[in-house]
């Protein structure tokens, strides 16, 4: 297929993987976390670790929609869908995440509660179109890929006049989960996690660009290649990356260039700007409270957060103890290292999140991976 | 059965062009024998239906006969390339055929809708009919039921089949031995992205057409070609994934597969990014997995391809022992993966 075949080329994989081989200095370790879950993705279901010599690890990140949101927070869409008059709409993958006390929207969906799946806000919108007796509340995830559609549904809303739709915001940060990770004191208590480089994230960096990353390259020394989601392009991404660590240097480079700038797309990012502001404190799974990490709905838009208007209160989240996915999400475990893994805890039967989306580095481990544990 | 009782002539026909099923229709009384009259048996027209009796009655000739059922629920009812009706019978002469037997007979259940339009009806009735003589097998027993308005999603369908297993033919998911090799008899993930291209929400124009189609014909073929195959499954919901890791865990065996050797038609991959979905997950309706040993390779891919429904055929892999019963794949840029089951439902109503 056109635009796809030349970035999943075995011959272009190979001439890589050969470079990264004659590159890599045998003498240390490269740790390079992919912050993203559509990295995590290709690397397991390309096996791309198989092209890379030992020495090279490759960090799972928490850069998993899904993965990051805490239980409160499900817990919260599980009250909000169980209202009399409310449908729900929600990306079927937060369908399965297990919240407190073994619930989850599939059960509550059983349990009677209108719970639809979507595939966009703008299906969302239409079911509100469609349904003007019920209430629609979107379930809106994700980091920056997915919220400038979030804002545009706001906003289409409100010139619609749309009484009967509103969004359970919560949207969250990139560049405050990598800060998090590189410095928060929740981190730090928590286990040290030596990054040496990061892959940044593809379509987030459509979205934001280049330039946010600067920071860290400066700040913390590390450096960063943004690389698109085929596997030529994350081979080509931690060739960069290996190439800077074995110079010295600590820079943004953008293996992605046929997607992303360094301003990243000016008019998304208006649109976010327009409708959104930063959260005072979110809480993300795994890495704790982070303080503006997350947007929140203006209050020139307050009839449209779900979370105003029904008034609904934050409790804070209850995870199963013996469940690794913080330490895992930080990347200072690996999913084997958790005792629950494949055994209580399965993409079937998830006890974490980790498990549920196909992001998730406990998923992808399990879906993927597990023979590379079996053969050892 | 009493849908099948002798003809009590009605004053007015059915209105074909507006009527709607209601619920006298599954009432058992005249209303429903005219349904049965005037949609249901020239659809289906063969001699055993037209005896009118509550069952039907034929000989058994020697050997194993084989039986499967399935229901139908699929979502929308017409899509590209078939629809309920024909699948319906697809479904259950595949399932039957996957023994290696030839399907004779069906059964069909209704359950309909009230308000369900009688046109819609006819042209799935219809669609049976021409499914099931394209199969060469006879709809011979049937069931119609109306239940409320809501209380169920138009129409489903729920066919029952039997056939009969040539002597000296033993095919069964635990007959996967290692050093067998995998074929498949065309492209993968076909029907599922047809179904959904379909459904409301998921606009983008395609191309794509179900596979969905009667198997038995190049079952036969295969087992003329290469007696002593072991395995033949057809991989419908959860795709080639699922139905490779069920026969590996039927046979204790696992499997090696080459990613660059499975067929997929390039728009249906497309679909796939787009939906984010995984091919190897999708349903097929039309397609067949056979595993026979090493030395039948070469024959069955020619008797495959020989055969219409076959003209894509690829060997994808062979059978390996494995304690773990591990589907791995070789992945088209040189690593290796697992090919997993899916976990949870990837589109609900499919089939």
């Amino acid at each position: 297929m056109k635009h796809l075949d030349e970035y999943r080329d075995a011959e272009t994989a190979r001439r890589l993987a050969a470079a990264i081989h004659h590159e890599a200095n045998r003498s240390r370790r490269y740790r390079l976390m992919e912050f993203c879950g559509g990295h995590t993705h290709a690397i397991f279901r390309y096996g791309l670790e198989d092209l890379l010599p030992s020495n090279i690890e490759m960090v799972h990140g928490p850069g998993c929609p899904v993965c990051v949101l805490p239980t409160g927070r499900l817990d919260m869409a599980i009250r909000l869908a169980r209202r009399d008059g409310v449908v729900l709409a929600s990306y079927g993958d937060m369908l399965r995440v297990p919240g407190s006390r073994g619930q989850s929207l599939m059960k509550a969906k059983a349990d009677g509660a209108d719970i639809r799946m979507v595939y966009s806000t703008a299906d969302a919108l239409k079911l509100a179109q469609a349904n003007p007796d019920r209430h629609v509340i979107f379930f809106a995830i994700g980091f920056e890929t997915t919220t400038p559609p979030t804002a545009l549904a706001i906003e289409a809303a409100a010139r619609a006049r749309l009484d009967n739709f509103s969004v359970f915001c919560n949207h969250v940060l990139t560049p405050s989960a990598i800060a998090a990770i590189l410095e928060a004191p929740a981190v730090r208590e928590l286990g040290a996690v030596e990054i040496d480089g990061f892959l940044g994230p593809a379509h987030v960096s459509v979205v934001i660009g280049s330039q946010p990353y600067e920071f860290f390259a400066e700040e913390y020394r590390k450096p960063v290649a943004i690389s698109g989601f085929e596997p030529i392009d994350v081979l080509q991404s931690i060739l960069m990356l290996v190439r800077q660590l074995n110079e010295g240097r600590a820079e943004v480079e953008n293996q992605y260039i046929r997607a992303v700038t360094r301003d990243g797309n000016v008019r998304a990012k208006e649109a976010v700007s327009r409708v959104f502001e930063l959260r005072r404190d979110f809480e993300w799974r795994g890495l704790g409270h982070i303080p503006y990490s997350a947007l929140r709905i203006k209050d020139a838009f307050a009839r449209f957060d779900a979370e105003r208007r029904f008034d609904e209160p934050y409790a804070a989240s209850l995870g199963n103890e013996a469940c690794e996915c913080p330490a895992i999400l930080r990347g200072a475990k690996k999913p084997t290292d958790c005792r629950l893994f494949g055994r209580a805890c399965t993409p079937e039967t998830p006890l974490g999140s980790c498990m549920v989306s196909s992001e998730g580095a406990c998923a992808a481990y399990y879906t993927y991976g597990r023979m590379r544990e079996a053969a050892q | 059965m009493n849908d099948m009782s002798p003809p009590r002539r009605a004053t007015r026909r059915l209105d074909l062009a507006d009527g709607r099923v209601d619920l006298t229709h599954g009432a058992g009384g005249r209303a429903m024998q005219q349904l049965i009259e005037e949609i249901f048996r020239p659809a289906f027209d063969n001699p055993m239906l037209a005896r009118g009796d509550d069952q039907a009655a034929f000989d058994v000739g020697a050997g194993r006969m084989v039986m499967s059922i399935d229901s139908f629920v699929v979502s929308p009812l017409f899509f590209p390339g078939g629809d309920i009706g024909s699948l319906a019978v697809h479904g259950t002469v595949n399932d039957v055929a996957m023994s290696g037997a030839r399907p004779l007979y069906l059964s069909a259940g209704f359950v309909i809708e009230e308000g369900f339009p009688l046109a819609e009806l006819q042209r799935i009735a219809r669609s049976m009919g021409a499914a099931a003589r394209d199969a060469g097998v006879a709809v011979v027993t049937g069931d119609t039921k109306v239940v409320e308005r809501g209380k169920a999603d138009r129409l489903f369908i729920n066919t029952a089949g039997i056939g009969t297993v040539p002597a000296g033919v033993d095919i069964s998911g635990e007959r996967a031995r290692p050093g067998d090799a995998i074929l498949v008899s065309g492209t993968m993930g076909d029907h599922g992205v047809a179904i959904m291209a379909q459904r409301a929400g998921l606009e983008f124009e395609t191309t794509i057409v179900s596979d969905s189609a009667p198997l038995n014909g190049l079952v036969a073929d295969l087992v003329a070609a290469a007696p002593g195959i072991h395995v033949l499954r057809d991989p419908t919901r959860g795709g080639l994934a699922a139905t490779l890791n069920e026969i590996c865990h039927q046979s204790g065996v696992g499997m090696r597969l080459d990613e660059a050797a499975i067929p997929i038609r390039p728009d249906v991959l497309g679909a796939c990014e787009l939906l984010g979905l995984d091919p190897l997950n999708v349903a097929n309706e039309g397609k067949l997995v056979a595993i026979a040993p090493a030395a039948d390779r070469d024959r069955l891919l020619a008797a495959m391809r020989a055969h219409p429904l076959g003209s894509d055929a690829m060997v994808i892999g062979e059978v390996i022992a494995d304690p773990h019963r591990f589907v791995r794949m070789a992945t088209r840029i040189g690593g290796e993966r697992i090919v997993d089951w899916l976990a949870g439902e990837q589109l609900p109503r499919i089939c």
